[in-house]
């Protein structure tokens, strides 16, 4: 017998006051009187009266809440909407009320027992049932929960609990799959996947018509067929998202593949011309990229996406990214301690209504482009601040063709000691006879084939597996009781993380370092019975890691685990039998061999085909007086203040923060983020990037440059040094599979190789993401593809000696003299100011040069500015990005809330016009002030260069811009304030 | 910039950890640079008696996200230490101990009943990170000295409430230890002096003649002076002849926790 408590606020709920706000908003400020919320526990589990009673009291703050037995309702509402979770859909709430209860009433659930949480919103007003659904609409994720729309009438009808519980009937038999068929039924098996023994297709393997033959080719020799798990790990590991096939493949002008020779070939180019001072530790083979912090600690970093899971349930999506590439940190060598999370957001313009549905039908539609926003930032939100991990750095762009898949860059940096006792802790090996251990969550049906399950094959009782949602507090204990408890024991020999293909993948790449493996499915803990055995072998279910622990240490491991209350458990151990061999219930049900697992996909040729794009640039209407137009510059959604983002993600816990996201007296948002990693050491990490789409279709090679450039001038500006600053990739493609798109890419790659190589920072680590389109219907019924401009995010991780010589980017004192650093050209293609004036009546003409990247030039800028750091004449600096020399000259003057005078005539370079003198986005520059008595020797250093003292800051709150004896713009600081922060402020 | 511990007194602080708590390194480090001997212990290591509380004179539940925050901030692990530390906590205050709640850790004393009082969701129902200004107004050995203090706040539950007779009571007794107040990083960043709707402006309270001392914000990420939100303006003031601070604003208050016991 199922109970239910429902726990209500006996004061003033905050939670309903932004409730009632939203609801009104949706439909109509007249008809929402009141919102009142319940939270319900149901507690599928028997329970003893004084049990009951313990379970309540626990679950209740005695002075600001009250809690009942059984569904409370209001003396008096119009509608209520209950919102609970689908089956099998992550129940963090209900987990902990588990927990709770356990403990308070010390009782104990059954297998299978659960406790549900749900969450009732109870309005009066004028609102009809068809109001109540809107809303009901706004509250729930039809692909993770449910929600019930009811009025008085519930009063007589009591009903009974609903408990979402997982029934599956799964069978454990394994199903032996003939290949020997034509291709049709070939293709039909990739598409649509193996059928089950009542003949229903599984879900797409994604194996393509080759892959197929080569297997069957293999068995053939083997002479057998292959079981159904056989098929399934194949199609995981050979998978685009885990083989990185077009990266690694043969490509026009590349022959050994884009990778190799752009990205890795960069950095072992890098490396070996630095020699002694080389600080890559452990680059491109761990689950993050390692480089040396000081003599004692390496410090880690990768950055991944998640796109597709985020357009279907944003929070989901988002806060599995975080909490995910945490793991990166946690898997990289024996376990790095997160230190710093980092985020990125490619949305579409929030005033985009356009309704875009999945099928044809029309039965499935993408959720709007304000609510994907939402649900991103709420996810990135929780995933960081739960998991104590401070969000140092990030940016937000907005461009119309991130609509059907929003683009959501998560990253991690670790920290980890070099040594404990003789072992060093950067590398890993699993050894012939280490037990397999799984640490964390428990198994269940969660991102089996991925996104690609559709919901309408979701019935009642059947989970919800196309999206999960992130559990960071179960992620957290086993991160504190490795990380900082069983690595320095040394009670493992190696662990990775359970990302994408869960077990199969890591298992089957531990496999490697030991030379085999075999495991026991059925020892495997699963969240609910019933799971078939290829289902628990490449589950996707969250907050898992793979360990090799040796016996003699299993026990000492073991008990830690469980004194931290972290689930750890043996499910087979490494062989060195060469191959990957799995079982259950004692019958043999995969067995391949490492080298066919691993390096049996052969990699076809790709050829490219240049794609040009004529775009023209817009006809510019020279103006008297640019002020307006600055003025809506600073409100666009690319350029205006993000401080809601900055202001609700953790940036200072842990207590190293030095650089805040958001700095100065004006709150300005800032490039690049600072923070010390290790309390006791004065030693600060730097984190920045450069993310350019907007030039990708004018120039690739131009775009990849920019991103570069951008990504290191801001670390530099903040004052990173260019001796110790590695890059990070991530390329966010689309249509990959046409030529047009892969000369796109390699053009992209190219520029990747030539200016890491000029700028001497290495590669560490990255990640690609090819297939960034989305193909549904419009609200006609319309055919419809939308393609994400092709993205690469650079990240850049630097260690500068001193946290003291940060720089931050407010003007300081008036009187200091504003210099601007590097040259300045007509250079407007695909910049924020051609989109800007595209927009009002010249649809799509973003069209010109886009900034050409001289690398020599401004690594001699750098370097010497970053002398100008060490020798403290710098008082703020600030790197010109996009919105050009206007942008950063207002948000130095508005960080300082100080006015600027500023004279443009004489700048370096060749711009002329002067829409071009202040919006053009010529890479390389940097805007800096510097205090009267420091402004000699500040020059001297630069001398031969490119830099103008072009004015000075001021008292007086004003931003004047002038070209000779003519006013360009002119604002007030409270003007243009207003401008910079308006955009964001209902977010 | 101070960032090394003077020489270590004998003083220990036991700082809990597990369950999603996440500060409590920076609240170790805190007391470790006020001279004190501070361990970092899971909280079922107390429970299974590996370590014990008598052998501290401090003790701290830092902040953090205790069971995600789930069923309400501090409730789960409140019950986790009542149900099988309670007896333990009232001998520790019995001895005349010192207690302190930062952020989590307050919401977790007030859940526990050590402190009066109640936290619940910030008017925004928003998690908030920002620096707040402080006047100390209570009588505790933890304030000693402190009269305006500039710390950051980060949090999504930190509005105190209680029912009028308790808050009359407060006041009488010179229990509400902290205000927020309009100071020099409010004028600095133009911001609202009170980060969440607390009532009365109140951003920490005491108990048990002032030993026992929740507060919202967070002393241990005020430590350093590269942590001030204008630190580079003081620095960039500095090389033109103004003084930089040696450390952060918070250490005073886990200097005074560890001072308030002779050497």
């Amino acid at each position: 017998m199922a109970i239910r408590i429902d726990v209500i606020s006996a004061i003033p709920d905050a939670r309903a006051l932004v409730k009632k706000n939203e609801f009104q908003g949706l439909v109509g400020k007249g008809k929402i009187r009141a919102v009142q919320i319940a939270d319900s526990y149901t507690i599928d589990s028997a329970l003893t009266k004084t049990g009951l009673t313990e379970a309540r009291l626990a679950l209740t703050n005695p002075k600001t809440e009250r809690s009942y037995r059984g569904q409370w309702l209001p003396k008096r509402f119009t509608r209520g909407i209950e919102i609970g979770f689908l089956p099998g859909v992550t129940d963090n709430a209900g987990n902990t009320a588990k927990e709770m209860i356990e403990d308070a009433a010390r009782h104990a659930f059954e297998p299978g027992e659960q406790v549900y949480s749900s969450q009732t919103f109870f309005i009066t007003g004028a609102v009809s049932e068809k109001d109540a659904q809107k809303i009901a609409a706004s509250l729930h994720n039809p692909l993770i929960q449910t929600a019930r729309v009811f009025g008085s009438e519930i009063r007589k009808e009591r009903p009974t609990p609903r408990i979402p519980r997982v029934v599956l009937s799964g069978s454990s038999k394994v199903i032996h799959v003939d290949l020997d068929v034509h291709d049709d039924e070939l293709q039909a098996l990739s598409t649509y996947g193996i059928r089950d023994e009542s003949g229903v297709r599984r879900g797409p393997l994604g194996l393509s018509l080759p892959y197929l033959k080569v297997i069957r080719s293999h068995f053939k020799r083997l002479g057998r067929q292959p079981t159904d798990i056989e098929l399934e790990t194949l199609a995981q590991t050979w998978s685009e998202h885990c083989k990185h096939i077009i990266f690694a493949s043969p490509i026009d002008g590349a022959p050994k593949g884009i990778y190799k020779t752009y990205i890795k070939g960069a950095t072992e180019k890098i490396r070996k011309a630095k020699g002694r001072k080389d600080f890559c530790v452990s680059v491109f083979k761990d689950n993050s990229g390692g480089i040396e912090f000081d003599e004692k600690y390496v410090i880690t970093h990768k950055v991944e996406t998640h796109n597709t899971p985020s357009a279907l349930d944003p929070f989901g999506g988002a806060i599995t990214g975080i909490v995910g590439v945490n793991r990166d940190a946690l898997g990289f060598g024996l376990g790095a301690k997160p230190v710093a999370n980092v985020y990125g957001f490619c949305f579409a313009p929030s005033r985009d209504a356009s309704r875009l549905y999945r099928d044809r039908a029309q039965r499935e539609e993408m959720l709007s482009a304000k609510r994907i926003a939402e649900g991103v930032i709420k996810g990135i939100n929780a995933g960081g601040n739960q998991s104590g991990i401070p969000t140092e750095n990030g940016f937000m762009l907005f461009d119309a063709s991130y609509r059907g898949k929003p683009l959501v860059f998560a990253g991690t940096v670790g920290l980890i000691p070099k040594k404990r006792n003789a072992r060093m802790l950067y590398k890993k090996k699993a050894k012939n006879g280490d037990y397999i251990v799984m640490v964390g969550g428990r198994v269940g049906l969660d991102g089996i084939h991925g996104a690609t399950f559709s919901s309408t094959e979701l019935n009642a009782n059947s989970p919800s597996t196309a999206v999960q949602i992130g559990d960071p507090i179960t992620q957290k204990k086993f991160s504190d009781a490795l990380a900082k408890e069983a690595r320095d024991l040394g009670l493992y020999n190696s662990i990775t993380d359970n990302g994408a293909g869960g077990l199969s993948s890591s298992v089957g790449e531990m496999a490697r370092e030991a030379g085999g493996c075999r495991v026991d499915l059925e020892k495997v803990p699963v969240k609910y019975p019933g799971l078939e055995p290829w289902q628990i072998w490449i589950s996707e279910s969250q907050e898992r890691m793979t360990l090799a622990v040796p016996p003699k240490k299993w026990r000492a491991f073991s008990a830690l685990m469980r004194r931290r209350g972290v689930e750890a458990t043996v499910i087979g151990e490494f062989t060195r039998s060469g191959a990957c061999v799995v079982a259950y219930a004692r019958k043999t049900i995969l067995d391949i061999r490492l080298d066919f697992l691993h390096d049996g996909a052969p990699l076809y040729p790709l050829r490219v085909e240049k794609r040009e794009t004529r775009t023209e640039a817009p006809k510019v209407r020279a103006l008297r007086d640019y002020s307006h137009a600055l003025a809506a510059m600073l409100s666009r959604e690319n350029l205006a203040s993000n401080e809601f983002l900055s202001r609700q993600f953790d940036h200072e816990v842990q207590s190293g923060s030095v650089l805040k996201p958001i700095q100065g007296a004006g709150r300005v948002s800032a490039e690049a983020g600072v923070f010390r990693p290790v309390l006791s050491s004065s030693r600060a990490v730097v984190l920045s990037s450069g993310v350019a789409p907007f030039y990708s279709d004018l120039d690739p090679y131009g775009m990849a440059a920019a991103s570069i450039d951008t990504a290191i001038r801001n670390a530099v500006a903040a004052g990173a040094s260019m001796d110790h600053l590695a890059l990070l990739d991530n390329f966010c493609w689309t249509e990959s599979d046409t030529p047009g798109r892969l000369w796109q890419l390699r053009e992209a790659a190219r520029a990747c190789y030539d200016y890491a190589v000029a700028y001497g920072t290495p590669y560490i680590s990255g990640k690609d993401s090819m297939f960034n389109d989305f193909k549904g219907y419009d609200e006609k019924g319309n055919f419809v593809q939308i393609s994400a401009l092709p993205t690469l995010l650079i990240s850049t991780i630097g260690v500068m000696e001193n946290a003291e010589n940060a720089v931050s980017i407010d003007a300081k004192c008036p009187g200091d003299f504003l210099y601007l650093l590097g040259e300045t050209h007509e250079e407007l293609g695909g910049s924020e100011f051609f989109r800007m004036i595209a927009e009002h009546g010249q649809k799509g003409k973003i069209g010109g040069r886009v900034p050409k990247v001289e690398a020599k030039k401004n690594l001699k800028l750098y370097k010497t500015f970053e002398k100008a750091v060490r020798e403290e004449l710098v008082a703020s600096a600030l790197s010109v990005n996009r919105g050009g020399l206007a942008l950063a000259l207002s948000k130095k003057a508005l960080a300082g809330n100080l006015g600027i005078e500023a004279d443009l005539s004489k700048i370096p370079g060749t711009a002329k016009a002067p829409h071009a003198l202040l919006f053009s986005e010529s890479q390389g520059r940097i805007l800096a002030s510097v205090r009267p008595d420091a402004a000699h020797r500040f020059e001297k250093l630069f001398t031969g260069q490119g830099y103008r003292r072009i004015g000075a800051v001021t008292k007086k709150p004003v931003l004047s811009v002038m070209l000779a004896n003519k006013k360009l713009a002119f604002l007030s600081l409270n003007k243009a304030l207003a401008s910079y922060r308006k955009t964001f402020k209902e977010w | 910039m101070k960032i090394k511990p003077k020489k270590a007194k004998k003083v220990r602080a036991l700082v809990f950890s597990g369950y999603g708590l996440n500060c409590e390194e920076e609240a170790a480090y805190g007391f470790t640079l006020a001279g004190a001997e501070a361990d970092i212990v899971h909280i079922n290591d107390i429970i299974d008696g590996k370590v014990s509380v008598n052998d501290y004179q401090i003790l701290c539940f830092p902040g953090g996200f205790a069971y995600g925050d789930d069923t309400g901030s501090g409730k789960a692990y409140a019950n986790r230490v009542k149900n099988h530390l309670g007896k333990d906590l009232a001998t520790f205050l019995s001895e005349g101990k010192l207690i302190i709640g930062i952020c989590n850790g307050f919401q977790i004393l007030t859940e526990l009943g050590l402190l009066p009082g109640a936290l619940t969701y910030n008017d925004s129902n928003r998690y908030t990170d920002r620096w707040v200004d402080l006047e100390a107004e209570g009588e505790s050995p933890w304030l000693t000295g402190i009269t305006r203090l500039s710390v950051p706040v980060a949090h999504g539950e930190g509005k105190f409430v209680a029912p009028p007779k308790e808050l009359a009571e407060l006041k009488k007794k010179k229990m509400v230890a902290l205000r927020y107040v309009k100071g020099e990083m409010c004028a600095y960043q133009d911001l609202p002096l009170n980060p969440s709707g607390t009532m009365e402006d109140i951003a920490g309270v005491l108990s048990h003649e002032g030993r026992v001392f929740g507060l919202m914000p967070h002393p241990d990420r005020a430590l350093f002076s590269t942590q001030l939100p204008h630190w580079p303006l003081l620095k960039e003031r500095a090389r033109r002849g103004e003084s930089f601070p040696e450390h952060g604003p918070g250490l005073a208050i886990f200097e005074n926790g560890v001072n308030y016991f002779p050497n």
